[in-house]
């Protein structure tokens, strides 16, 4: 314990101090830090710029404060054999002190106006994302594009609760990243699907609330590719801490060849659609999609919270029939925190896990379910 | 009546008796200081949980539902039960003394005011044991989190909160009926001490905006019964409406929770300086400019919600504009100290600390007031550790100074001076481990209210957490002092117990007898 | 002396400023925030429908106008425009169509809520007819194209050249009792 303490302490008082206060700049590099990114847009960096003014007035101010207070708890102690004046007032005095803070103010207001109006300058952008915050995943759209997709964690369960090690991107990497271009101007279009959610981006300085039933709009535009991560930053429920945002920045050319490879994608999502899927091959594909997407409330030995959120292991609607349990999966349960998964997962996915569902913990149903199962209830309602 | 109040060696029916239906302010004034520190005990605990759970990464102890749960009670249980009640106790304790009064002006109101609480929050903590667990959406419950998606026990939190509502609301027109009508002749309101005039005006505020709160759990609690839309978007409402009404209300709420604690500073930095309070009137315009500005900057907590522009500037001038008086109260305390004569007992120990740390939070709260840089610091962990800075070294700090300095006028006797001024030291200490590494969290990305994160955050996690637990210990420590000294401490010698104390409390007996001024003194 | 006598017209004036702020939470704030967002465009509120005046079309303006849909929590419908993207003049007045589809086994009611980005442009954007004025109900299974008629005001701030127009659809099943009849 107390080696331990003591190889805190050192890491800690590490030379990383100096650089961190030269403010670190991608995502990876936050291991100690003691400031905030200044990021790789215009508006991280004028936000970086205005805190360090702060920072410093304030610094400034705090030294001269406390500098006079700690002489006078000093020199005026009556230890030290100092007597009590008796004034109380000095009008020209509390005078300045009222008039040269007020001064000081107007003088920060100037740069936090001018940063401001960066952060609001969302027009004339060359590529327009929707982002919508889910309980608990992202969902990126390319609008224009017809190329859709949703970012969740990857972090497994059993990182999270102890039973595997924790990996070097622990809560940090997602199924898929959003992947935007350099040299271009980004808006982001947000909003949220269930509960207020927040996109948080720090080298991008960009954070707006996403709010179900309208849209804000945020910006970014950088030269610097690289991998850049954020976080949900609005208390959304139990998976508030576990969403995060991945964004990777592409050299343009990259990106172009990514968007064309993700439309070529969705033309070949169908070709899986009608293949026959054994039942191996489905139990496999869908305890990953139930870890990733079921577990933090259904929990991995399929027995749910009580009271909270249903068990499914020995659930009638798992062992019943086949169509009532994709019906869960498609149309959600209207007054809980069951969404509708129909956007979310493809019909490969819903069916996998609708598969490992019936089949796992001992429920063993002994059917198969099919992506062409799923895409027919969704077809023929 | 020539008998004093009952004791135990009456019999325990009489002495239940006695505490149930007292309508005496000095009992009242004890009831809402023991209950408060009760609940200050309990939302430590809950604090303890959180803490223990991010002392590495990973879910260890508990899951992030009842996580969420202990960071909502944690919130509601210190503001509405421990940081509120306790100044109110000080306030039934003090006012009536201090202006040579006789008691409050509703004595009966008063014990209503009191018994309220204690049922409020049984009902409050008892939803942790109810199927599908407490409240979970944070102390600020923004819809449609706390709405559609809300646990069961959703109106059991309704209820707790319309009735702590209820208990403040009346509180504060007490106070202010008492210092409006019950000041001794001669005791005009600029002779009144600081921590009238700093009660007064947190009671109007109190008034004005308790009844906002409760307009908003009642909108939540149509939205979530009877059907309405309020809130949700789908019926031509709107979430973002929910959080202009809650921090309509919830901006002059902070105001409320530290204009009390600057009030009682104002009484121990004179008394150990030895000198009277610098620049009174001063003091008196800039509270109430504070409280007037309170009521005008709500939207700083909503800068990432996509407001206009308009509205978003307009909101950063308004809020670095209380930077002013809030300077001129720190500037005046301080030169108070100048050319002083100044002693360090524990009451000024943690008043000194008051005016150090609470500054060092206004600096915090200046640099989250320009909005571009907010982007960066909103809902992480910088805003938790600016609102611990003001609220915890800020007026808890100043609550247990005034515990410190009122108490021997209280029960007679004097607590230990060195076990008070070591009690200071670990607090002091254990705060700032606590708290100081969170601003470089926040800083370097970590979110608030998150039960888990990533491996870059550990060590400053870690850190905190230990500091947590010391500063918890500090509390045990204060508690065993004050037993102690109710119990078995040395008798005072002097009725003022503080050689520079001014004021009519201390012109009384110490301890101060049940009953005192019967009738008024004459002021001067 | 009696202090109670003293304290009743306070105590009244206390209670009332309580009483009052109450109602001002429940009956004002929330009209004066909708009437405040409405008046300034705010939260990209538009006003409902809106009667063509006519106006002179601006042909040396060309304004871009995106529409976005998009779904709440567990609305299952396909809802999506049929047009992403469309250039028009201020004044001129334009019709486009969203697609919607129930693709549920039961009989469903949504409602659209429009919002207008950025938020300056959103007193610009009329709305002649709109299928958000009304709820939209759709049978099992049934399909629809609803339609959007509208027209940007010369007058929008010069600095706006795209206007993004989003609608997000919740389902109000429960909460609308009228009789499902076809849409037309």
């Amino acid at each position: 314990m107390l080696k331990r303490a003591q190889a805190l302490f050192l890491r800690l008082l590490s030379p990383a101090i100096a650089l961190a206060m030269a403010g670190g700049v991608s995502a990876e590099s936050t291991a100690r830090q003691l400031n905030m990114p200044q990021g790789v847009t215009e508006v991280s960096q004028a936000a970086y710029d205005i805190h360090m003014i702060m920072m410093w007035i304030c610094t400034v101010i705090g030294i001269a404060v406390f500098g006079f207070m700690f002489y006078v708890m000093y020199a005026h102690r009556k230890s030290r054999g100092a007597v009590a004046a008796n004034f109380h007032e000095n009008h020209v005095v509390e005078l300045i002190w009222t008039i040269v803070p007020a001064l000081i103010l107007i003088v920060m207001a100037i740069p936090a106006t001018t940063a401001l109006l960066k952060v609001y300058d969302t027009e004339n952008a060359d590529i327009d994302i929707k982002v919508t915050g889910y309980q608990w995943k992202w969902q990126y759209e390319y609008i224009g594009e017809g190329v859709k997709f949703m970012s969740e964690l990857r972090t497994s369960q059993d990182e999270i609760y102890g039973r595997a090690p924790k990996g070097e991107h622990y809560l940090r990497e997602v199924t898929e990243p959003l992947v935007i271009p350099t040299g271009k101007k980004v808006r982001f279009l947000i909003t949220g699907n269930d509960v207020i959610h927040s996109w948080w981006v720090p080298d991008f300085g960009v954070k707006r609330d996403a709010v179900p039933g309208l849209f804000t709009a945020a910006w970014a535009k950088t030269d610097v590719p690289g991998t850049y991560v954020g976080e949900c930053t609005e208390l959304c429920g139990i998976g508030h801490a576990f969403m995060p945002v991945v964004v990777e920045v592409k050299p343009e050319a990259e990106y172009n060849e990514w968007l064309a490879g993700k439309k070529e994608e969705a033309a070949l999502y169908a070709s899986t659609i009608g293949k026959e899927w054994t039942f191996d091959e489905l139990m496999v594909r869908g305890e990953d999609v139930y870890e990733r997407s079921c577990a933090g409330c259904h929990q991995s030995d399929g027995k749910g919270i009580a009271g909270v959120f249903p068990a499914l292991k020995d659930s009638p609607i798992a062992l019943g029939v086949k169509e009532g349990h994709i019906a869960v999966l498609i149309d959600g349960v209207a007054g809980t925190s069951m969404q509708s998964f129909a956007d979310q997962l493809s019909e490969v996915d819903i069916a996998a896990v609708v598969h490992y569902e019936r089949n796992a913990w001992g429920n063993d149903v002994g059917d198969v379910t099919q992506p062409l199962d799923v895409l027919n209830y969704k077809q023929n309602q | 009546m020539a008998q004093g109040p009952a004791t135990l060696a009456d019999g325990w029916g009489k002495y239940l008796s006695r505490w149930l239906f007292t309508t005496n302010h000095k009992d009242i004034g004890t009831l809402y200081l023991w209950f408060s520190f009760a609940m200050f005990i309990m939302g430590g605990a809950f604090a303890m949980v959180i803490r223990a759970e991010l002392f590495q990464p990973g879910m260890q102890l508990i899951k992030p539902e009842f996580f969420n749960q202990m960071t909502t009670m944690h919130g509601l249980v210190m503001v509405f039960g421990a940081i509120m009640p306790a100044f109110v106790g000080l306030a039934n304790w003090m006012i009536p003394m201090m202006i040579g009064a006789p008691d409050m002006a509703l004595p009966r109101m008063n014990n209503l005011s009191f018994w309220i609480l204690p049922f409020a929050f049984a009902i409050l903590t008892s939803t942790l044991f109810m199927e599908g667990g407490g409240p979970n959406f944070g102390w600020t419950f923004y819809a449609p989190l706390s709405t559609t998606y809300a646990p069961d026990t959703v109106n059991y939190f309704i209820f707790g909160v319309h009735i702590m509502g209820a208990s403040s609301i009346m509180g504060s027109i007490n106070i202010i009926a008492t210092v409006m009508n019950m000041r001794a002749p001669g005791m005009t309101y600029m002779k009144m001490p600081m921590f009238v005039w700093t009660w007064v005006i947190t009671a109007f505020l109190l008034v004005a905006v308790m009844p906002v709160l409760a307009g908003a759990v009642t909108m939540m609690l149509m939205d979530i019964n009877f059907g309405t839309s309020f809130f949700d978007a789908a019926g031509g409402g709107d979430p973002v409406l929910f959080q202009h009404i809650f921090w309509f209300f919830g901006h002059p709420e902070v105001y409320i929770i530290i204009l009390p604690a600057f009030g009682v500073v104002s009484h121990i930095i004179p008394t150990f300086s030895r000198k009277p309070l610098f620049g009174y009137s001063s003091m008196v315009y800039a509270t109430a400019a504070i409280a007037f500005l309170s009521f005008v900057v709500w939207a700083h907590h909503m800068f990432t919600v996509g407001m206009p522009i308009a509205g978003e500037l307009y909101f950063m001038y308004a809020t670095m504009l209380i930077a002013v008086p809030t300077g001129v109260k720190v500037f005046n305390w301080i030169t108070t100290m100048y050319r002083g004569s100044l002693t360090y007992e524990t009451p000024m120990l943690f008043s000194i600390a008051f005016v150090i740390l609470f500054t060092f939070g206004g600096f915090t709260g200046m640099m989250l007031s320009i909005a571009a840089a907010d982007m960066q610091y909103h809902d992480t962990y910088f805003v938790v550790a600016h609102f611990h800075y003001v609220m915890v070294a800020g007026a808890v700090f100043s609550g247990t100074a005034a515990v410190y300095y009122w108490l021997p006028k209280w029960c007679g006797k004097m607590y230990n001076e060195t076990m008070g001024k070591v009690q200071f030291w670990i607090a002091f200490i254990g705060f700032n481990i606590t708290f100081m590494p969170q601003h470089f969290l926040g800083l370097a990305g970590m979110p608030r209210r998150y039960a888990d994160y990533g491996l870059q955050f550990a060590d400053w996690n870690m850190v905190s957490s230990i500091g947590a637990f010391m500063y918890g210990g500090a509390q045990i420590l204060f508690l065993f002092n004050v037993i102690r000294t109710i119990g078995w401490g040395e008798p005072t010698k002097d009725p003022k117990v503080w050689e520079g104390a001014e004021g009519l409390e201390w012109t009384l007996p110490t301890p101060a007898p049940y009953h005192t001024f019967a009738k008024p003194p004459k002021i001067k | 002396m009696s202090v109670r006598s003293g304290n009743g017209p306070l105590l009244a004036k206390l209670i009332a400023l309580a009483a009052a702020m109450f109602l001002f939470a429940i009956f004002v704030l929330p009209p004066l925030y909708d009437l405040f967002c409405e008046i300034t465009g705010i939260g990209g509120k538009t006003d409902g429908a809106y009667t063509a005046v006519s106006v002179e079309v601006d042909t040396s303006r060309e304004i871009e106008v995106q529409f976005v849909a998009t779904k709440n929590a567990t609305m299952p419908w396909d809802f999506y425009p049929l047009e992403e993207r469309v250039i028009v003049h201020p004044g001129e007045s334009r019709a486009v169509a969203f697609y919607a589809q129930n693709r549920t086994g039961q009989d469903m009611v949504g409602q659209a809520i429009p919002n207008v980005l950025p938020n300056n442009a959103a007193d610009y954007f009329h709305k002649t007819e709109c299928f958000c004025f009304n709820n939209q109900p759709l049978l099992a299974g049934e399909t629809a194209e609803l339609e959007l008629v509208f027209i940007v005001d010369p007058d929008l701030p010069a600095s706006v050249n795209t206007v993004t127009l989003s609608y997000t659809m919740f389902d109000i099943t429960d909460r609308t009792k009228v009789q499902i009849s076809q849409v037309q």
